[in-house]
């Protein structure tokens, strides 16, 4: 007895002793990390959807609206010619001279051609379309709407520059120059002294800028008299006349470029240190380069863009023609400062003033962007749009559908219903379930080698592409198509033979049926993969650039997956914000597709 | 427009004999079904089968072979001129002239093409005649028996079901042709690439630059040929980004089947399956568009901060943005498999008093492994064989290097760009495409093979 109460319990230590609890928290920790990773691997997957769609809503969302201007288009007969010469008329003229009217004092050959880079170069395009489908418009007054050009949109958009606005109401004076193409405004307070600042941080930018090419001049300075060094060396050390006569030029050489060198440190450092001499005193003015953020300032129904700056003083060129110099009181006046300097955007500081005005007089309104859904490619970025690759895309996948379809049910039926359960069956159905597997780009090779190649089939027509597609759809619907008819139960077969029907029948009149919304389902989930591919259809030529709606199924045509790869590759702007947009009318299409399968699934598919 | 309206008509033709046949088997009992050995729609689609199906065999076997009658004839025409053309150089000779009949000429046209295309022609016309009176004359003759043979003793539908049967047959025999013609059409082209390249030489080689490969006409295959067709550089760029994409997705997605199928609530399952569902069904050019735009800018502006050189199409971007869109692939599959282990073996387990975690690592993923290797295997097939992801993100020069923050190019990337310029399609470098396919395409299949394999031989029977 005494030896047993002498002794409680010893394995109770392993679960109670320090160590053991020590134990047990780590178990627990390692228990609570495990979970957090299972939760952050979710949440990877979340965040990144999430920054996916964003990214590409935000692009995209711009593009769907576009900015028109309503023109006065002179659509006089005399200008246009009879209907049958309508479309022979000079569209690109009735353009020019309708953007030339809003602004007359405009001269000058080059402020005439910025003037006319505002109007899209689509605009005469569109103009006689319009002209040669309804010719009553011939003579009529009133205005038409034209696209702008693709920067002007993009700056309306705010995507070129943000502006500062400043108003003011103390008084200036505005002074012209003897020839009127300069003005010189002068406040009496120092109302620009931030915009001086910033030039001058521009100027201490330069001024490192310089110094540092200094320092890599510096660095080849002291190459070169090592070189130096090192020939002079060797020429000590030259034994015939032909070697050191060698040596001598070289070291000639080495000599002069050392001399250019050191001069050029010398300039560089002397063009830096006035750069910082200026930038470091107060009060004298600068003049702004295109480097700088613009300035413009808004006064007397005129627009003068600052070239000259100090901290009272403006002088600069007239955006817009001011109505009378004179001194200002009691009239108010705004500076505007242009966040991006000019010479890092591509749509200047005078076409920003006309494109302002355009839109203060009511002539520029943002619409629905019509033109990216109901037109082809195009060069240009404003009259690209998406509507030939969706009639494409439509077209290629009629014909996968129509392939696919009937030869996936017809051997998902024949492999589960009818077939035997030997070698060459198992070889039919391995086969399938690797075909599935294949990556899509192999499906493109067959497609080019056996369409393209030996039948001669057209290139980049839809049938071919649907061909390929269907090909590539059809183990997918196979596959789809045995497990709905195997979840049918064996008791439905049963019964239909048992009131004699025939094999073929029971499946057809009863089997197929019930097993019709899964093959349904699988059919459609197929096609949404389908309407994604771009790899195979790139291999047999629907790459091109198509600019026409294709019509029939042999028109060369473009599904809507390869034009927003093609776009893709596009440097301008506005083609990245048409991608985008290009990109959720692709993911649209998606959604409403898997949703139908979803709904059909959730509805009609029976539970057994 | 013609095409249309000849099927629809042949559509209309075909449902107005259905009706004759099925009108015809009534009429030869007087109207009283039960005297009929099938239901008179059998009679119908009997008499359709008779009239269409001859027709329809010989509209496929004259599309078939037609080409190769009609190449034997023009050589026949053109005689001796056409046996003076070299032997390599019949086949793009024979292609000029079916272009020319076309209407838009391929490759050169001389006096001989023209004539070429004019025997063509004339010799399309007169066998298109003649196929087309033969078939009508099938089908009519076809729909005479038929029809004198609509009788109530006739078993039409036994004859009706046997023919659905072998056309049931035929449509399981499209997949196995298609396989049959992706192997041939590789192999073929692979062929002539190897006849003008060294098979070793591809596949061990280190440079690899087509754009400098020596075209002649005459195709004889020269050594400088074979300098710039190295394949290796191009394999070891696949393998890099694919083992970047695997690295991002195969702890993610085991973890994200892990935590669905053990830890989380029903509402979090509700909520996780749909976005990874939705991750799956994005368009794989949405991706590469998005990493050419938004990751691998990143990354390079990211390294520059730290002082590296990333280039702007770094093997990290594409194979990161690879890996995220596996990862609904790698998540389903181990689901599948995570679910199969059976609920006793966690509980055992939980008996002991392990953790859930504990449970996880020591008795699920084990007995679940097998599923989970064969799932991974088939994420790295999916892998290799991805194109536009690549296409877009990352190089087109070969590189050979390990380092993820510079440039390579992949096998699909190569395919891509050999084949969509404007070369001729029997140069080197167009074959050397095919070559590179037929690569992908036998390593796709042997990852494929093994990774059911495994499934089968080492799967636990639970009860």
């Amino acid at each position: 007895m005494t030896e047993i109460a002498a002794d409680p319990m010893p394995q109770s230590a392993i679960h109670t002793s320090e160590s053991a609890r020590a134990r047990l928290a780590a178990r627990y920790r390692t228990e609570r990390v495990f979970r957090f990773l299972g939760q952050a691997a979710i949440g990877v997957s979340v965040a990144f959807l999430a920054l996916l769609l964003t990214t590409v809503v935000i692009q995209g969302v711009p593009a769907f609206t576009y900015n028109f201007a309503s023109l006065d288009f002179d659509l006089s007969s005399e200008r246009l010619g009879g209907p049958d010469e309508i479309s022979k008329a000079d569209f690109d003229g009735i353009v020019r001279d309708a953007i030339r009217g809003e602004f007359p004092q405009v001269t000058g050959r080059t402020p005439r051609r910025l003037l006319g880079g505002l109007i899209s170069s689509g605009a005469p395009v569109l103009l006689r379309e319009r002209l040669v489908g309804d010719p009553s418009l011939v003579g009529s007054s009133g205005r038409v709407s034209v696209p702008v050009s693709d920067f002007a949109d993009l700056y309306l958009k705010g995507q070129i520059t943000g502006s500062e606005y400043r108003d003011f109401t103390s008084p200036i004076v505005l002074e012209a120059s003897g020839d009127g193409s300069t003005y010189t405004v002068t406040a009496d307070q120092a109302v620009f002294g931030d915009v001086l600042e910033l030039v001058k941080q521009r100027l201490l930018a330069d001024a490192a800028a310089l110094r540092q090419r200094a320092e890599g001049q510096a660095r080849s300075q002291a190459r070169i008299q090592s070189d130096i060094v090192g020939f002079e060396s060797r020429l000590s050390a030259a034994e015939d006349a032909a070697e050191s006569a060698g040596l001598t030029a070289r070291l000639e050489q080495a000599r002069a470029n050392l001399d250019s060198v050191t001069a050029e440190i010398a300039r560089l450092e002397a063009d830096a240190a006035d750069r910082e001499a200026r930038a470091g005193s107060a009060v004298s003015g600068e003049p702004m380069t295109d480097e700088d953020p613009s300035l413009l300032i808004y006064a007397a129904d005129g627009v003068i863009r600052a070239t000259h700056i100090t901290a009272t003083t403006v002088e600069g060129e007239a955006m817009l023609p001011v109505a009378d110099p004179g001194s200002l009181v009691g009239n108010g006046w705004r500076l505007r400062i242009l966040d991006v300097p000019e010479s890092n955007r591509k749509f200047s500081d005078q076409e920003i003033v006309w494109t302002d005005t355009l839109v203060d007089r009511g002539e520029v309104a943002s619409a629905f962007n019509w033109i990216f859904f109901s037109k082809g490619a195009s060069r240009e970025p404003e009259m690209a749009g998406v509507w030939g690759a969706v009639v494409g895309s439509t077209l290629t996948l009629v014909v996968t559908l129509a392939l696919s379809f009937p030869l996936g049910v017809a051997a998902a039926i024949y492999l589960q219903e009818f077939a035997p359960k030997n070698r060459i069956t198992t070889l039919i159905e391995v086969n399938i379930n690797n075909l599935a597997a294949v990556p899509s780009i192999v499906f493109g090779l067959l497609g080019l080698a056996v369409f393209l190649n030996f039948f001669e089939f057209d290139r980049s027509a839809p049938y071919v592409g649907g061909m390929v597609l269907g090909l590539m759809t059809l183990p997918t619907i196979i596959i789809a198509s045995r497990v709905s008819l195997g979840a049918v139960p064996p008791s439905i077969r049963e019964a239909a033979l048992g009131i004699g029907a025939s094999r073929l029948q029971t499946v057809v009149h009863h089997v197929l049926p019930l097993a019709l919304p899964g093959i349904l389902t699988g059919t459609i989930i197929g096609m949404a993969r389908a309407l994604g591919e771009t790899a195979p259809l790139l291999m047999i030529g629907m790459v091109a650039f198509i600019v026409d709606i294709p019509g029939s199924f042999s028109d060369p045509a473009t599904v809507l997956p390869v034009q927003i790869f093609m776009w893709a590759d596009f440097p301008e702007a506005a083609f990245q914000h048409r991608t985008s947009a290009a990109i959720i009318v692709l993911l649209g299409f998606l959604i409403v597709m898997n949703a139908l399968a979803v709904i059909m699934r959730w509805r009609f598919e029976r539970r057994w | 427009m013609q095409g249309w309206l000849f099927a629809l008509g042949s559509l209309a033709v075909l449902a107005g004999l259905f009706f004759a046949g099925r009108a015809r088997a009534l009429a030869t009992v007087g109207g009283n079904t039960s005297g009929l050995h099938s239901t008179p729609g059998y009679h119908g689609f009997y008499l359709v089968i008779w009239a269409a199906l001859p027709a329809v065999v010989l509209f496929v076997t004259w599309g078939l072979i037609s080409r190769f009658v009609t190449d034997a004839y023009v050589a026949g025409q053109l005689g001796d001129a056409f046996a003076a053309i070299p032997e390599a150089q019949r086949g793009a000779f024979l292609r000029a002239a079916r272009s020319l009949v076309a209407g838009a000429a391929f490759g050169e046209v001389t006096d001989l093409t023209r004539q070429g295309a004019d025997a063509y022609r004339t010799f399309a016309e007169v066998t298109g005649t003649i196929v087309n009176a033969f078939a009508l004359l099938l089908a009519v003759s076809g729909l005479g028996w038929g029809w004198t043979r609509i009788a109530p003793r006739l078993r039409a539908r036994q004859f009706v079901e046997r023919t659905v049967m072998w056309l049931l047959i035929a449509a399981s025999g499209v997949a196995i042709i298609t396989t049959i013609g992706i192997v041939l059409s590789l192999i073929f082209e692979s062929l002539q690439f190897f006849a003008r390249v060294n098979f070793f030489d591809f596949l061990f080689g280190l440079h690899w630059s087509p754009q400098s490969a020596y075209e002649s006409i005459t195709w004889e295959a020269t050594d400088r040929n074979s300098e710039v067709f190295g394949a290796i550089p191009v394999f070891v760029g696949t393998l890099l980004i694919t083992t970047i994409a695997i690295a991002v997705a195969a702890p993610v997605g085991l973890m994200s089947a892990i935590y669905l199928s053990d830890y989380a609530s029903k509402a979090t399952r509700a909520f996780a399956k749909p976005i990874l569902e939705i991750l799956a069904g994005i368009p794989t050019v949405v991706y590469g568009f998005f990493a050419a735009l938004t990751v691998a800018p990143f990354f390079r502006s990211s390294g520059e901060s730290f002082g590296l050189t990333v280039s702007s199409e770094s093997a990290l971007a594409a194979g990161m943005v690879m890996g995220i869109m596996i990862i609904p692939f790698v998540s389903s599959l181990s689901d599948d498999v995570i679910n199969a282990v059976p609920q006793s073996l966690r509980d055992g387990s939980a008996g002991l008093g392990a953790t859930k975690s504990e449970t996880i690592r020591k008795v699920v993923l084990p007995a679940a492994l097998p599923g989970i290797v064969s799932a991974l295997m088939l994420a790295i097939s999916r892998a290799i064989g991805e194109t536009m992801i690549v296409v877009m993100a990352a190089g087109l020069a070969a590189n050979m290097t390990i380092n993820p923050l510079e440039a390579v190019t992949t096998v699909t990337v190569q395919i891509v760009t050999l084949l969509t310029g404007d070369s001729e399609f029997d140069s080197a470098k167009t074959l050397s495409a095919f070559a590179l396919g037929l690569m992908l395409f036998c390593v796709t299949l042997l990852l494929n093979v093994i990774a059911l394999r495994v499934i089968q031989k080492y799967r636990e029977q639970y009860d």
